[in-house]
This record gives structure tokens, C-alpha cells and sequence, in this order.
């Protein structure tokens, strides 16, 4: 690392004197030293810097590269078709033939629930934050939540599966199926409470704090000057909230909830433990199903044949793609939003 | 018609169907806070409740019982709390002096032209499935080498390289310009005043990010499920041989168990998962408010 | 920037003036109804008081002016006129602020209500991000006052004397108006929904002189309709627009600084015949 003998000033930050020093320091040699030290330094920091980007289009290619069995085997269709069978007993139809429809169904679909649920309360949670409490509230509440994103995902996949799911079986499943039950989403309640409901509303718990931390900075960054000027021509707070400040932020809470949607795309861990494994697509939210990255999680270790270890690959390249696309928007859509707001300004 | 002649400053029926709404929203954004609290309350209390039970000397100081029999009671996770701390120090140790450099050449020595693909790279590093990380790593070395604890870590690592990145950026530009621009005046050169003076200056703030990074790399599972998830009785140190045992992917085995004794031991590896993870984010919070005040930012 | 010639007729002076005061307001208006009514009004933020026992009374359809030097609690008052100060933490207010012989700080009376019919427009042009028609029209959608909603929208920019240069870009955005545009745009926000009484807060104070003038020009035409109270910093200022002017002045005395009312009289007799040495003071720039 770049420890020098200058870093022990480490506990106060450096003082004129200080500074005269280092200045001082040094001999004739200083001035060919200090030539030396700026160009290694650059070159040192500009390496790290090349070797990041290297590591992404490393990461880019080896997952190319691993899938490449199995696009040419199956190609584009492997998105919708729905038969993944790794049984290698040539007397079984379809063995060996791998299709990822139930899974890019699973991944949308739990993904979709966990956005229905998070954005709305995600939001909330940002107005609540940035425009209601007070400050003292805030200051505890705020890490809180904060504090709720950094519980592990195999945590909150394994009391989705101890605590959440008995919850879900005996009470909310019921209820929505005795209420809505006449759409087909909300079918009989499953047996064990596990399945494409349960992964949702899990997701949706790694998915709130996501959002509620960039809304509550966006809204905190609106400018006070349009919040009181809706003030004082007579609107309540929720009107000014609704009109002003929602209204002026709505590319960068786009731009957040594509942010939570990768986020939700991409977990493994916690599907796997509560999603049930599914190997077809069902109408009921309550049936088992499986996801991209969950079925990955699964079958990685134990794969029983190269073409579905590079199916595997193939779906971790789906993933890719789709955190690539989400990325990029969000990125897009967040610097309209910076420009809109330096209009402002 | 403007000037309303007297003054009726209570509420008509409008404004009081506007109240209505306005009381309702506010409330309902104040209830959703107070749930997001009560999720973490709830998520918090259940491992507590459920891993308190399991917590013993012996759970904390014995390796798993039984050899690689399943559904036995009895026996602890010393190994993997070992193998995790090695493993996420390995990681560490790999990502920090790294993130350190890219933090530097982005806030000190780039320009805007050569920073934008390094920015780039970083958000998509930070916005990386971490599965597909796993499945990365197992592409790059475990295909050919089988899993050890030198991949795994390799995975961490690259988990952790953004966030250790960004809290060094962010330390490093709350370090007041003028202090870059006196050493500057007086001549000193630019290494040195970054080595000496800028570094420094925001040590506390990158002692943050390694905690926050150290946190974070403590709970991941999905790398580690593809690169050091072979079950295994004994403490292992060596990380260039096989897979290290861990206490993400115990919690995670045990939790896909059928037998109730397994689920036991997942909430007690939960229980001191995260607790070491709590107390990391803490720490990190405290050091933060420490280096701030340090520098005076409010 | 004081355009107006020196008044021929002013009343003999007793203290040099270094600007010239307008005849407009030398003729003084027959008495009017108050509108505001303060009688030992403190307001503090936390425990510091910010300003100290004020009493004054604000007269309906005349500009009235709040000048004194930074810090002497000049905006704090005027946002308490309209109850803006009701979300800053702390803000505590003792005495009576009375509106049309009622308390604005009474129990039942509803700021929203008060915001209502209290305009008020801000130091800095704050037009929202939207078109120019929908910054008109926003607050009267939410009132409810939605019909003849195009005819509202004219009156106002019409009345805020913007409507010509703006009526073939009415669905463009207000940010594209200049400095002194917006200015006048956010007036006519605040009369669209028919105040009686407009704040101002240093309106102009963020404008070159051309848009000082004319917001200047503006008031006039808007005194017929409304009630209008002006802060301002800038002295001439206040000498060509108002009729009454209360000067505030930092009072030190009780140990705290705190702002206070030292003088309230009209414009000409402030200006020329000032009654307390530091309106002397500060009227001939011997002080701020």
C-alpha cells in the first residue's frame, strides 16, 4: 500500500508547519524524487484505475464465454422456451434440453412484486424522512432503515422461510384468495407459504431501503424556494409534496426504482430459499417457481453435464444484460434529472 | 371580487376535505416509516429469539459434530467463523489497496475524459448480481482449480472494490482544497501532497469504507456458494487448497435442511452473523460522525 | 437608480436625505382599515428571540415598507404575517398578530386558510418547473377553482403586467423567462387565486435595475387592488414605493441581539423628519 513515513501525521490533518517540513525535506535529489513520485503515482493509480475497467469486460467475457455452449445450442429461444431438463438417460424426451422461460418468468414476475410493494412505501418512506419528521426523528429512523439494508440476504431468506412463510400460509394467502381469489393470480394457498409470493415480498425488504435512501436525498435536494412558494399560495403539505416535489423529482425516482429492480433481478440467495423450486409457470402467485438467479444458485454445484453448467452461464448472462440495461437507464434518466435540476438552480 | 371584506380564516368545506387528504397521506408516509422500522424489529428479534437458544460456548468453540452425517444436534461453527473472518480479511486485504488507487486517480488525478469509463466500470462492479460474480469467478479459476479459499476471496473482493472505492472518494473530497492548494504553494510536489497530506487527511474516512466493506463481505453468500461451499468438519487456513468453510454458506445449508435441529443451527449462525455486522455498521457510523466533526462538516 | 425628480414641494427638511423622495407618496391617504393589527408581537426560534415586542398597525390598500439592516429580524416578521414561519423548527411567536380584528394564532385558524388569502412572493424568483400557463394555474386546480380557468390565467398575467410578452409562449417553461419575468410571474401566481394581501420579501433584490422598475411600476397598479408589504434592504427603494414605512432596527440592550421596531411613520416624515436618532442614523447612512 502507500504508506510513507509522512503518514504518521495521521491523527490531525497536516498543519502549515507541517507542510513547511515536507517542504524543506530533501536534498538535491528532491526535485528528480519528486518527478519520480508524481509520475509513479499517476501510473500506479491509473493502472488500479485500467485494471477495474479490465475486471468488468473480464467478467463480460468469461460469462460470454461459458454461455457460448449453450447459445449455440439453444440461441435466443432459450429465453421462452420452458423445458430445463439436465436428465442425461437417453430414453427420456427432451433430456439434456434447456430452456430458461420459467425462469425469466419467475425473475419478472417476483421482481414485479417486489417493486409494487417497495417503490410506493420506499417513496413514502423518503417524504416521510426528508419532509415530516423532525430532525431528531429523523436522525434515528434514517439509519434504521439504512441499518435494514445491510442485513444479509441469507438472513432474510431464512426467516422468509422460518417466519414469513407460515405468516404468509395461514393469514395474508387466505385472505387474498377468499377477496380476489376470482383472478386467477391469487389461486389456493400452496402448502408451505414458499413459492413466487413469499420471494416477492422478501425482495420487496431488500428493495425498500434502496429506494427510500435515494428518494429522501432527492426530495431533501429540492429546492426550499419552490416548497414554500407552494406553501404560500395556499396549498396543504401533502399538495405541495404531490405537485412540487414528487412532480420535480420523477425522473430521479425512475431512475431509483431501476436501481431497486437490479437490485431485485439479480439476488439468488434468498430466492432459493423461498421461492420452492417451480418448474413450471403457474397462474397463482402462491405456486412455486424459480428465477434466474436462484436456479443458478441451486444447480451450479451438482450440474450433471457441461451443457447445463454453460445453461447456467446463459442465465448468468441474462442476468448481466439485464443490470447492464438497468444501469445504463438509470444512468440516462438520473442525468436528465441533474440537468432539470441545474435548470432550477 | 379580491378583497373579501372580513376575515373567515377557519376552514370551509374545501379546505377541510383537503385537510382530510392532506392528514391521511402524511400519516400513511409516517406508518410506512414506522413499518420499515418494525420489518428490521421483526427480522432482529426473530434471529435474536431463535439463536439465542442455540448460542453456547461450544456452538461458538467446536467444529460441526458428526462429520459429514446430517441432521445431528450438537457441535458449533468455530470453523466457519474462522474461515469466514480469513476469508473476508483475504478480500480485504486484496480490494483495499486497490479501491484506494482507483479513489485516488478519480478524485486527484484524473480528468473528466479518463475518469468517465473508470466511473462506469465502478457502477456496474457496484450494480453486479452477486451470483454472476460467483459464476464469474468459478469461469476464471474454480473450473480449473476447484474451489479454495483464494477464489472465494476473490469474489469478495471484487464485491467489496466499489464500495471501498466510493467512501474513499467521498473522504478524500472532503478534504478541504485549500489545504491540496498551501501545499502546493509552497512548492511542494503534487505525490507528495496527496501521500502526505491528503491521505491523512481522510484516513479516518477510509478506515470507514474497510468497515463498511468488511460488513458487507461478512453476509455475502451467492460468490461464495460457487466458490467455498463444500461442506467440511474442519478448521482449514490454508486458503490455496480447498474450499474454506464459512458462516454464510452454513446458514444457508442449514436453512435448506428438512431437520428442525439444522434450522436451529442456521438462526444461531444468524445470530452471530449479524451481530459482527451490526456492530461493523456501527463502528463504520461512528468513525464517519468522528471524521466529519474532524474536518468540519456538518 | 431613483429615477423620480427631487420633490419641489417636500416639507422642510431636518436631516439631509441622499436621495429624493417621490411625490406620490407625500399627499397622505385618507385614514384606512387596518389589516393588520400587531400589538407586542416577540417571535423566537428555540430560546433565542428574534425580534422583541413589536406593535404596529398595516393599513388596507397602501403599500406599506419594513426596511432596517440584515439580521434585524425583517423577513422573520413578514413570514409571520402569513404563517410561512409555522414549519421552521422551534418557531415560537407571543403577543397578538391580528388580521381583520382576528387572530391569526388562534386556535381553529387554519395556516392553509391564511396562506390562502395572504400571498406572499420571495426574495428569489421561485417559479416551479413547469409551463408558464400551469404556474398560474396550479393553485386554482387545487382550490377547486378550475372553471373558466383560461380567462384566470389572462387576468392574472394581465394584472402582473407579463401577459404581452408572454401570451405566445404560455406552454413554455417558466424557467426560460428571465430574472425579472419570473419575478413577475410568481406575482401573478400569488394573485391568480385573489389575495387580499401580498408579502413581498426583498422582490427585487435578485433583479437588475430595468426589472426593479419595473416591479416597482407593478405595485402601484396592485396597491388599487391589494394590500401590499414590502421588505426591503434598499432604502430608495421603499422612498419610491410605499406610503408607510416601519424601520427595525438590532437592539442589544437586554443582553440578546434581537430585532425591534424603532420607528413607524409615513414614508416622507421617516425619511425627512425622522423622530429617533438611529432612524436618523441609518436614513443618512451613517450607520449599515
Amino acid at each position: 500500500m502507500l504508506l510513507c513515513p509522512a503518514m504518521a501525521h495521521a491523527e490531525t490533518t497536516a498543519t502549515e508547519a507541517d507542510l513547511r517540513q515536507i517542504g524543506r525535506s530533501g536534498g538535491g535529489l528532491r526535485r528528480m524524487a519528486d518527478r519520480f513520485g508524481d509520475r509513479a503515482l499517476l501510473g500506479l493509480t491509473a493502472l488500479a484505475s485500467l485494471a477495474a475497467v479490465a475486471l468488468i469486460a473480464l467478467v463480460i467475457d468469461r460469462v460470454v464465454a461459458g454461455s457460448m455452449p449453450s447459445i449455440s445450442k439453444f440461441g435466443l429461444g432459450f429465453l421462452w422456451h420452458t423445458t430445463w431438463n439436465p436428465s442425461l438417460s437417453s430414453g427420456v424426451r427432451d433430456s439434456n434440453v434447456f430452456g430458461a422461460g420459467v425462469l425469466v418468468y419467475g425473475t419478472l414476475v417476483t421482481s414485479a412484486i417486489a417493486l409494487l410493494i417497495a417503490v410506493p412505501l420506499g417513496i413514502a418512506i423518503g417524504v416521510y424522512l426528508s419532509m415530516l419528521s423532525s430532525g431528531r426523528l429523523a436522525a434515528v429512523i434514517g439509519p434504521l432503515v439504512e441499518l435494514l439494508a445491510s442485513v444479509p440476504s441469507v438472513i432474510i431468506g431464512l426467516w422468509g422461510i422460518v417466519v414469513l412463510a407460515p405468516f404468509l400460509h395461514s393469514t395474508i394467502e387466505p385472505a387474498l384468495h377468499s377477496a380476489l381469489g376470482w383472478t386467477a393470480i391469487f389461486g389456493e394457498p400452496g402448502t408451505t407459504g414458499l413459492g413466487i409470493f413469499n420471494a416477492g415480498v422478501v425482495l420487496s425488504i431488500m428493495v425498500l431501503p434502496i429506494i427510500a435512501a435515494i428518494t429522501r436525498d432527492l426530495f431533501l435536494n429540492v429546492p426550499r424556494e419552490l416548497k414554500e412558494g407552494a406553501l404560500a399560495l395556499g396549498a396543504t403539505r401533502w399538495e405541495m409534496i404531490r405537485t412540487v416535489v414528487l412532480h420535480s423529482t420523477r425522473s430521479g425516482i425512475i431512475a431509483a426504482t431501476i436501481l431497486g429492480l437490479a437490485r431485485a433481478l439479480g439476488e439468488a440467495i434468498a430466492v432459493t430459499q423461498t421461492i420452492g423450486a417451480g418448474t413450471a409457470i403457474k397462474a397463482s402467485l402462491f405456486a412455486n417457481g424459480d428465477t434466474l438467479g436462484s436456479r443458478i444458485a441451486e444447480q451450479f454445484i451438482g450440474a450433471v453435464s457441461k451443457l447445463q453448467v454453460s445453461s447456467l452461464f446463459y442465465c448468468a448472462l441474462i442476468l448481466l444484460v439485464m443490470e447492464l440495461m438497468a444501469n445504463i437507464g438509470a444512468q440516462l434518466i438520473a442525468g436528465r434529472y441533474a440537468r432539470l435540476q441545474g435548470a432550477v438552480r | 371580487m379580491a378583497n373579501q371584506v372580513g376575515a373567515v380564516l377557519t376552514p370551509g368545506p374545501g379546505l377541510r376535505r383537503r385537510r382530510r387528504t392532506d392528514r391521511l397521506m402524511r400519516a400513511s408516509a409516517t406508518a410506512a416509516a414506522m413499518l420499515a422500522v418494525a420489518i428490521l424489529a421483526i427480522m432482529v428479534g426473530s434471529v435474536a429469539v431463535h439463536g439465542a437458544s442455540q448460542l453456547s460456548i461450544s456452538f461458538l468453540t467446536e467444529n460441526p459434530a458428526g462429520g459429514s452425517l446430517v441432521g445431528l444436534a450438537g457441535g458449533g461453527i468455530a470453523n466457519a467463523i474462522i474461515g469466514s473472518a480469513l476469508l473476508v480479511a483475504v478480500a480485504t486485504a486484496m480490494a483495499l489497496p486497490m479501491g484506494v488507487l482507483i479513489a485516488i486517480y478519480l478524485t486527484e488525478l484524473s480528468t473528466p475524459r479518463t475518469a468517465r469509463p473508470v466511473r462506469l466500470a465502478l457502477d456496474l462492479l457496484n450494480g453486479l448480481p452477486t451470483i454472476v460474480t460467483g459464476i464469474f469467478v468459478f469461469g476464471l479459476l474454480v473450473a480449473s482449480h476447484g474451489q479454495s479459499g483464494i477464489a472465494a476471496s476473490f469474489a469478495l473482493a471484487v464485491v467489496i472494490l466499489p464500495v471501498i472505492t466510493r467512501t474513499t472518494q467521498e473522504m478524500l473530497l472532503l478534504v478541504p482544497r485549500d489545504l491540496r492548494d498551501a501545499a502546493h504553494a509552497l512548492g511542494i510536489s503534487r505525490w507528495r501532497t496527496i501521500t502526505s497530506v491528503v491521505l491523512p487527511g481522510a484516513l479516518g474516512g477510509i478506515l470507514t469504507g474497510v468497515v463498511l466493506a468488511l460488513a458487507r463481505a461478512a453476509g455475502e453468500t451467492a460468490p461464495l456458494l460457487l466458490t467455498s461451499s463444500i461442506f467440511s468438519s474442519h478448521t482449514t487456513l490454508n486458503v490455496f487448497g480447498a474450499a474454506i468453510p464459512n458462516i454464510p454458506i452454513d446458514i444457508f445449508s442449514y436453512s435448506e435442511s428438512p431437520f428442525p435441529v439444522e434450522h436451529a443451527k442456521a438462526w444461531g449462525a444468524a445470530l452471530v452473523l449479524i451481530v459482527l455486522i451490526l456492530v461493523g455498521n456501527l463502528t463504520a457510523r461512528a468513525l464517519l460522525a468522528r471524521q466529519r466533526r474532524r474536518l468540519g462538516v456538518l | 437608480m431613483a429615477l423620480s425628480p427631487v420633490g419641489a414641494e417636500a416639507p422642510s427638511r431636518t436631516t439631509s436625505v441622499p436621495f429624493a423622495i417621490d411625490a406620490r407618496q407625500s399627499m397622505s391617504p385618507e385614514p384606512a382599515e387596518a389589516v393588520f393589527d400587531l400589538r407586542d408581537v416577540s417571535i423566537y426560534y428555540g430560546d433565542a428571540l428574534a425580534v422583541r415586542g413589536v406593535t404596529m398597525t398595516i393599513p388596507k390598500n397602501v403599500i406599506t415598507a419594513i426596511i432596517g439592516p440584515s439580521g434585524c429580524g425583517k423577513s422573520t416578521i413578514v413570514r409571520t404575517l402569513n404563517r410561512m414561519n409555522d414549519s421552521v423548527p422551534g418557531f415560537r411567536v407571543s403577543g397578538l398578530v391580528g388580521y381583520h380584528g382576528q387572530s391569526l394564532y388562534a386556535g381553529g385558524v387554519d395556516p392553509v386558510e391564511v396562506r390562502r388569502r395572504i400571498g406572499m412572493v420571495f426574495q428569489r424568483p421561485n417559479p416551479f418547473p413547469k409551463s408558464i400557463y400551469d404556474n398560474i394555474a396550479w393553485a386554482p386546480r387545487i382550490l377547486g377553482l378550475k372553471h373558466d380557468l383560461d380567462e384566470r390565467v389572462e387576468k392574472a398575467l394581465r394584472d402582473a403586467a407579463l401577459w404581452d410578452e408572454v401570451k405566445d409562449r404560455l406552454r413554455s417553461s417558466a424557467l426560460r423567462l428571465s430574472g425579472g419575468q419570473q419575478q413577475r410571474l410568481c406575482i401573478a401566481r400569488a394573485i391568480a387565486i385573489e389575495p387580499e394581501v401580498l408579502l413581498l420579501d426583498e422582490p427585487a433584490s435578485a433583479l437588475d435595475p430595468v426589472a426593479t422598475m419595473s416591479i416597482e411600476d407593478l405595485m402601484q397598479d396592485l396597491k388599487r387592488t391589494y394590500t401590499i408589504v414590502i421588505v426591503t434592504h434598499n432604502m430608495q427603494q421603499a422612498a419610491r414605493v410605499a406610503e408607510r414605512t416601519a424601520f427595525f432596527s438590532l437592539d442589544v440592550s437586554e443582553g440578546h441581539r434581537a430585532g425591534i421596531l424603532v420607528e413607524y411613520a409615513d414614508t416622507a416624515t421617516l425619511f425627512t423628519r425622522p423622530a429617533d436618532p438611529r432612524t436618523r442614523d441609518y436614513v443618512t447612512g451613517r450607520f449599515g
